[in-house]
């Protein structure tokens, strides 16, 4: 228990830091977000009266010091506002919500599926040596070796565009009016069709990782002796093999908290490629436009889904090896 | 004076087992023609220098060999008698199918492993290690029942029943190796495998355990076979003692008689390289050169580089076990070696008389007291 608390402080320091960065990066930048909103209105003739409430309404002032600036910037951020985004005139929060449910639904459970699945083929392949699972390691490299981009082109190409299969844009068919948003079955199924090309990307792209991740470290733990002793012990083949597993499971942990983190980050391309409504593609238009408070927001979410994805993969550590748990 | 009385009947016999490692063209020969019997309630050690084969026979013979071991010939035999009956039921364990192996694994042949450091799975309690193997070996116990016999099986060792919610890791390298004996005897079998169980342990507790492993062998009568480097070790605890070089058993003898009478030279050169607790000073000599790499072996008898009294001969031909010329009647006594031939002369330190100066070990090795005939040293 005393672990967790001491790396919870240690995150929430981080998280400081992180916070703390973000607003300096921000302003570090070239260029002006102010300008950026401007040369979206250059028609309208624009008063300094009106530019001043603009940049009141982003937080621009550069009239304010730099620290009372950051200062306000971190009340805000206690209070849930992340500003208004210059591209889009909302609150940044709004985009988020919007975009965050797409990204988490789509990559994240593309991720869980590809950990799930690679890491048992990885614990069968490792287990059983060789045999018709090996003849996939080739396969699933593959799929790692292409660049993400090129597999998402590929898979709309030949299952979306030519072959009909799945559709190839947007999270959900947009051009039929009798879809309505919700939990309803056809607007389910319509979300789950769209998202099939784009999970299948990462999920392909991603799977050798873990296949041969855990195979790896089949092979070297069916070597250690408590396997031998759970053979020489008459267990059934399936406990042995667990036993193995079991202890070689515990890097693949700790890597698929870490590619939690990934999630909402690491699928700008694919989203691109197959325009779908998620954080990617939304951080790649906040850059086109010079939407720093989105940008901004964007990231917070990124470092706060690292830090609780990180939190997150040290419980599981703790939970799952009690050596960890005695700590000097 | 075991729990079954005297040295019964065989309780495992293992005829001409061979172990290659690899397959094919670059396969090396790690074993081979092992011959060995194993008594009911028999403590029978296996000494050798390191890479002789001891613990790949030990392996080989519950089928455990890592990959790339192969074994390439023979029989295991394993009389199985359960407590409490009298009929025997024999199975080869080299021919037994998977299903027929596993439930002898344990229940009735279990092993007691050189580090329990490694042996011990750290992810898992001690009472979990203690019981998984009464879930399926003693499908009838329940979890009550499993935990009581955790507990009993702990204390047999030594160690309080607060332990068991312990993991490895929180006990110490004795604790450990206590616990791994624990789980040895958990199923009571009838025969313990023990692959240099204190090795990794201090001299102290080395002893410590040595003694109750040896008590616990005198109240339940399972039999040992006990491999380890250490033949001074042997000579106190083992009935009979085989001396293995290269992949074969070069002799086989009681423990007493092997250790004042050796009659294969590779076993005078082990005796001679530990020094007596008493008596006067002797510079040690050991044995000179190594063994040899099993890729490689030298002709003949693999010993006969290293050996002072080799003959021409000995390049050339492999000698097998059989009854040295010194011992006549009566004992089981074996040595490959062609010294004790008929119509050698025995060179005096592998002739002496195998009447023992000690009363002899607990298994009464049979005819050990009979003083040989003067004829038979030249």
């Amino acid at each position: 228990m005393r672990t967790i608390f001491r790396r919870l402080g240690f995150y929430v320091l981080a998280a400081y830091a992180a916070v703390t960065l973000n607003f300096f990066l921000v302003r570090m930048l070239p260029g002006d977000a102010l300008q950026n909103v401007l040369s979206k209105l250059r028609s309208a003739a624009i008063t300094p009266e009106e530019l001043k409430a603009l940049a009141a309404q982003y937080g621009l002032d550069s009239h304010q010091s730099l620290a009372s600036q950051y200062f306000s910037y971190l009340g805000n951020l206690l209070h849930g506002d992340l500003g208004t985004s210059t591209s889009k005139g909302v609150p940044v929060t709004a985009v988020l919500g919007t975009d965050l449910p797409w990204t988490i639904g789509l990559v994240g459970s593309a991720t869980v599926i590809a950990f799930v699945f690679g890491t048992l083929i990885g614990i069968v392949v490792g287990w059983r040596r060789s045999g018709f699972f090996d003849a996939l390691l080739p396969v699933a490299t593959f799929f790692q070796a292409v660049p993400y981009f090129i597999l998402a082109f590929l898979l709309l190409l030949t299952l979306g565009f030519y072959g009909k299969v799945f559709p190839y844009a947007q999270g959900y068919d947009t051009g039929n009016p009798d879809l309505v948003p919700g939990w309803n079955g056809t607007f389910i199924t319509s979300v789950v069709e769209h998202g099939a090309l784009p999970a299948a990307t990462v999920a392909l792209a991603s799977i050798a990782g873990w296949i041969i991740g855990m195979r790896n470290v089949m092979l070297t733990t069916m070597d250690e002796d408590y396997v031998l002793v759970a053979a020489a012990k008459g267990l059934p083949q399936w406990k042995v093999a667990g036993v193995a597993a079991r202890n070689a499971i515990l890097p693949s942990i700790s890597n698929f908290a870490l590619s939690i983190s990934l999630v909402v980050a690491g699928s700008i391309a694919t989203e691109i490629v197959f325009s779908y409504p998620g954080l990617g593609y939304e951080i790649y238009q906040a850059i086109l436009t010079g939407d720093y408070p989105l940008m901004q927001g964007i990231l917070l979410v990124v470092i706060f889904t690292v830090l609780g994805a990180n939190l997150l993969a040290d419980m599981a550590y703790v939970a799952l090896d009690p050596r960890a748990r005695k700590e000097s | 004076m075991t729990a079954s009385g005297h040295l019964g009947e065989p309780v495992l016999e293992i005829r001409d087992l061979c172990v290659d490692y690899g397959v094919g063209k670059k396969a090396v020969r790690a074993i081979t023609d092992a011959t060995l019997t194993l008594h009911r309630g028999e403590v029978l050690g296996l000494a050798g220098e390191s890479g002789s084969g001891k613990s790949t026979l030990a392996y080989a013979l519950t089928r455990l060999l890592r990959a790339p071991g192969v074994i390439t010939g023979g029989q295991v035999l394993f009389h199985s008698r359960p407590q409490g009956s009298d009929t025997t039921r024999t199975v080869d364990l080299l021919a037994a199918g998977v299903e027929e192996l596993r439930v002898v694994r344990w229940s009735e042949l279990s092993v007691v492993f050189q580090s329990a450091m490694h042996a011990l799975n750290p992810v898992a309690r001690i009472d979990a290690q203690l019981t998984d193997m009464l879930k399926v070996h003693r499908r009838k116990m329940t979890a009550e029942q499993r935990k009581e016999r955790a507990i009993e099986l702990l204390r047999m060792v030594g160690i309080t029943s607060d332990r068991l919610l312990s993991y490895p890791h929180e006990l110490s390298g004795g604790m450990r190796q206590r616990v791994m004996i624990a789980m040895a005897l958990a199923l009571e079998p009838q025969v313990v495998l023990m692959d240099e169980p204190t090795t990794a342990l201090d001299v102290v507790t080395q002893r410590e355990i040595l003694e109750e492993l040896m008590q616990l062998r005198q109240r339940l009568g399972f039999a040992v076979i006990f491999i380890t480097h250490d033949l001074s070790l042997l000579i106190e605890l083992a009935d009979s003692i085989a001396i293995m070089y290269a992949g074969r058993i070069v002799e086989r003898g009681g423990a007493q008689e092997l250790f004042h009478s050796p009659r294969h030279p590779y076993t005078l050169g082990l005796i001679n390289s530990f020094p007596a607790l008493h008596g006067e000073k002797v510079r040690m000599e050991g044995i000179p050169g190594s063994p040899p790499a099993l890729t490689s072996l030298p002709g003949g008898c693999a010993f006969h580089p290293r050996c002072t009294f080799a003959l021409d001969r000995c390049s050339e031909e492999i000698p097998v076990l059989q009854r040295p010329v010194a011992d006549s009647d009566g004992t089981e006594r074996t040595a490959a070696c062609w010294l004790q031939t008929d119509g050698q002369t025995v060179p005096q330190q592998l002739a002496l008389p195998a009447s023992a100066k000690l009363p002899a070990p607990r298994g009464e090795a049979a005819g050990a007291e009979l003083p040989e005939p003067d004829g038979s040293i030249k």
